[in-house]
């Protein structure tokens, strides 16, 4: 900061102009809702507003010089790269899915929390201020540089290594956030998902196709205020409401013991008690039919269309009509999709007949092994993220884009800040709605309902994301009668909390502000790594500056349509990868990241054994544990979860680096010389 | 690290001692607190959630602790950890810099 302090001034000048703006647009719209403007009218205001601004600073930060597109001229005061590693940190599911995840999960949801925050230790202290001290573009330029080998000691195996890597692992992420695009775009604004998916993606194009890293680092600044005032705003509300007090993260603690009377309360309630016998009765009629399979499919079968000819004979009314034609029409197939829909039906049932777990209380579990077992999934998953997190590439390039070493170092400290600015309130969120929901929607009329959750329940029939019945016939609303979705619960909060609906149309494009600013980065990392790592560094390394960017640019351009279209087909595998994503990632590229600086001894060799070896446990163990990839969770080593799989990736691929180079030649003077030369002071 | 003429070989070959040992102890503490410093953060991190049921029973502002740890405490704590590693590290580069500097300079 102190090497430039005029442009600082100059920086933080335009930011704050860019917030007093922001603010009043707030406020003009909540005028005009005031005077009526529709629902509707403020969904695709706020939609297209901010796609607009975003386009804007694009091109104002038009670049086609090399250092300015992959680097962003290395010239990014420390303050300015935290916000924006921040905003390209946190991703559609941090803003839109963790609060909801905690929500319904409790004390065990922490664990994303700790690991998405812990990581940035490891990053700071082990990998970003050696990868400035290199002051090349691209982690795989690191990697090979460091472990060197190949044709002509280039070290082009490990730098193809290492951009499969990152190419595996940004796609399957920067997937995931164009689908969280059109996801919201959609609702918000009522177009088709595949519109929606397109529009973002213009937005994103226009920004990183033009001015590469320079103008999504400004345009991310940009995005993370938007995203922080569109979660801290309904987050302190309900604070206020519930607790007296505008800070959330201070505020819950005195919720907390409050919650946990009510739980124990909800937990003895007769009428609750009525509510979970009835699912335990479903629960056991579908376990029964499971049993009974086959016959029990064919005289399903029978009873359905009996049931259809009985309605149709006595000129029942044309709804009962239609319900019998649905429950013949829906029903399952085979007798294997009978057993396999079945078994859900009932494992669904069994889960809402289990009274409600104490929030606050760490591994609840009926025995002693039960409590270990989450408490040791826990911390592996823990341990993944963070690990995961030291190796995301689109997270370490930006240590390239700081002034010096000492920048990037206070850069990191300045992204875990803002990022924690966002993270702290997360809990108290989820401990706030929690709260919310505990008091004023159980036990209040059926006839009442908040229209929030007609709203919600309407969106997804299919798949409904609020669901209220009344199980019992008492025509009060028990909490076991009340379900909702991980995903909506930020999204729903403005309205929860009773705020207008200009706060809701916030939240939305805060949420599409996490989604754009993190597919930015991928979409820029993956990119970079194509360009400068496979075209330049191995296929053209004559190439003029000037082609490297154009080439740069068109690739960007193609791997954005192939990443909108594979989201456009919501490829429902490729989103339960997105956890697997960090596992991967840790497994396949920390060793050789940190090894690299802190182990002279590591060597060529050592580094393709350690990325193979690392990578290949990862994957061996998802596919043995994974449902989603064809395994089972009985085949898990020690009950892990397949999402976990990073904790005997990691240390693989370490162990395979270190073993793998001791009995294979040391690596040549020039890597020990590399290695000198980044520890060494600036 | 600027080119210098010394007279006299043995002074230059002393030079170069100096810069090597100077760059040596700068490793060396560098490494040492970046040890220290991981050590701390597994045990706030890992520690806490390892023994979080013997830990709820007390409490914190209010929170009980192994809760306070795992949404807030273990993450201030990686903040602090960060914030003080980039401090004592610009300290440690100057004086590395200067111990290079003053052996470099002919005397």
């Amino acid at each position: 900061m102190s090497a430039q302090p005029p442009y600082f001034g100059k920086l933080a000048r335009y930011y704050l102009w860019y917030t007093g703006c922001f603010a009043l647009f707030l406020v003009a719209v909540a005028l005009l809702e005031q005077e009526g403007m529709p629902r509707l009218w403020i969904g695709h205001l706020f939609m297209f507003a901010t796609i607009a601004l975003y386009a804007i600073i694009g091109v104002i930060c038009r670049t086609s010089s090399v250092t300015e597109y992959y680097v962003a001229g290395r010239r990014v005061p420390a303050m300015f790269n935290g916000m924006a590693t921040a905003a390209d940190w946190i991703s559609a599911a941090s803003f839109i899915s963790l609060a909801g995840g905690l929500y319904l999960q409790g004390f065990d949801g922490l664990a994303f929390i700790m690991g998405w925050t812990g990581g940035f230790v490891l990053v700071a202290l082990l990998i970003a201020p050696y990868l400035r001290k290199f002051a090349q573009y691209t982690v795989p330029d690191f990697l090979a540089a460091r472990y060197g080998g190949g044709a002509g000691g280039r070290g082009s195996a490990v730098r193809a290594m290492a951009v499969g890597a990152t190419i595996l692992v940004s796609f399957t992420y920067v997937v995931a956030q164009i689908y969280a695009v059109g996801l919201i775009a959609s609702r918000f604004t009522g177009v088709d998902f595949s519109i929606g998916i397109f529009l973002g993606l213009a937005s994103i194009l226009v920004c990183s196709f033009l001015g590469g890293m320079r103008a999504i680092t400004w345009t991310q600044v940009a995005q993370y205020i938007i995203l922080l005032v569109a979660f801290l705003i309904p987050t302190m509300w309900l604070s206020a409401k519930h607790a007296d007090n505008p800070i959330p993260a201070v505020a819950y603690g005195s919720l907390l013991p409050k919650l946990t009377a009510l739980e124990a309360e909800l937990a003895q309630d007769p009428r609750e008690e009525q509510v979970r016998a009835e699912f335990r009765r479903r629960a056991a009629e579908y376990a029964g039919r499971v049993a009974m399979l086959p016959e029990s499919w064919e005289t399903g079968k029978l009873d359905a269309q009996r049931q259809l000819a009985a309605a149709r004979a006595r000129n029942a009314s044309l709804t009962e009509v239609r319900q019998a034609e649905r429950a013949l029409a829906t029903y399952p197939n085979s007798v294997d999709e009978a057993r396999s829909h079945w078994s859900e039906l009932r494992d669904a049932n069994l889960a809402r007949a289990r009274p409600p777990e104490p929030h606050a209380e760490p591994f609840p579990g009926a025995t002693k092994e039960e409590s270990d077992q989450r408490r040791n999934n826990f911390l592996a998953v823990v341990f993944c993220l963070m690990f995961g997190t030291a190796a995301l590439p689109h997270i370490l390039m930006r240590a390239y884009t700081t002034p010096s070493v000492n920048d990037t170092r206070v850069s990191v400290f300045w992204t875990l800040f803002f990022i924690l600015l966002v993270y702290l309130t997360i809990p108290a969120l989820a401990v706030l709605a929690k709260y919310d929901i505990y008091t004023s929607l159980v036990g209040s009329d059926f006839s009442a309902l908040p229209t929030w959750i007609s709203y919600w329940a309407n969106v997804d029939k299919a798949n409904p994301l609020v669901s209220v019945a009344d199980i019992n016939g008492d025509g009060i609303v028990q909490l076991a009668e009340f379900a909702i979705d991980a995903d909506v619960l930020v999204l729903a909060t403005p309205e929860i909390g009773g705020l207008p609906y200009v706060i809701a149309g916030l939240v939305a494009a805060g949420g599409l502000a996490a989604a754009l600013s993190t597919a930015d980065g991928l979409l820029l990392a993956i990119s970079n790594a194509l360009s400068h790592d496979v075209y330049y560094k191995m296929v053209n390394p004559g190439a003029s500056t000037q082609k490297r960017v154009t080439i740069s640019k068109l690739l960007l351009l193609g791997v954005a349509f192939i990443a909108a279209y594979v989201a456009s087909q919501k490829p429902a595998d490729i989103l339960s990868l997105v956890a697997a994503a960090f596992s991967l990632a840790g497994s396949t590229l920390f060793p050789v990241l940190v090894l690299g600086v802190f182990w002279k001894r590591a060597n060529h060799q050592g580094a393709i054994a350690g990325m193979i070896v690392g990578f290949a446990v990862c994957l061996y163990y998802m596919l043995r544990a994974s449902s989603a990839l064809g395994g089972t969770l009985d085949d898990a080593w020690f009950g892990i979860l397949p999402m976990a799989a990073g904790v005997f990736g990691v240390p693989a691929g370490l162990l395979a680096v270190m073993t793998v180079s001791l009995l294979t030649p040391p690596p040549s003077r020039g890597s020990e010389g590399m290695v000198d030369y980044i520890r060494a002071p600036e | 690290m600027t080119p210098l003429k010394p007279t006299d070989p043995t002074l230059e070959h002393d030079a170069r001692q100096r810069t090597a040992a100077a760059r040596a102890l700068h490793w060396e503490r560098s490494r040492k607190m970046t040890l220290l410093l991981l050590a701390l953060w597994l045990a706030t991190g890992f520690g806490t959630v390892f023994f979080a049921r013997e830990l709820s029973r007390f409490e914190i502002f209010g929170w009980p602790l192994s809760f306070y740890m795992a949404a807030q405490g273990a993450s201030l704590i990686s903040l602090a950890i960060i914030g003080f590693y980039a401090w004592r590290m610009r300290r440690l580069d100057r004086d590395a810099r200067d111990a290079i500097a003053a052996a470099e300079a002919p005397r």
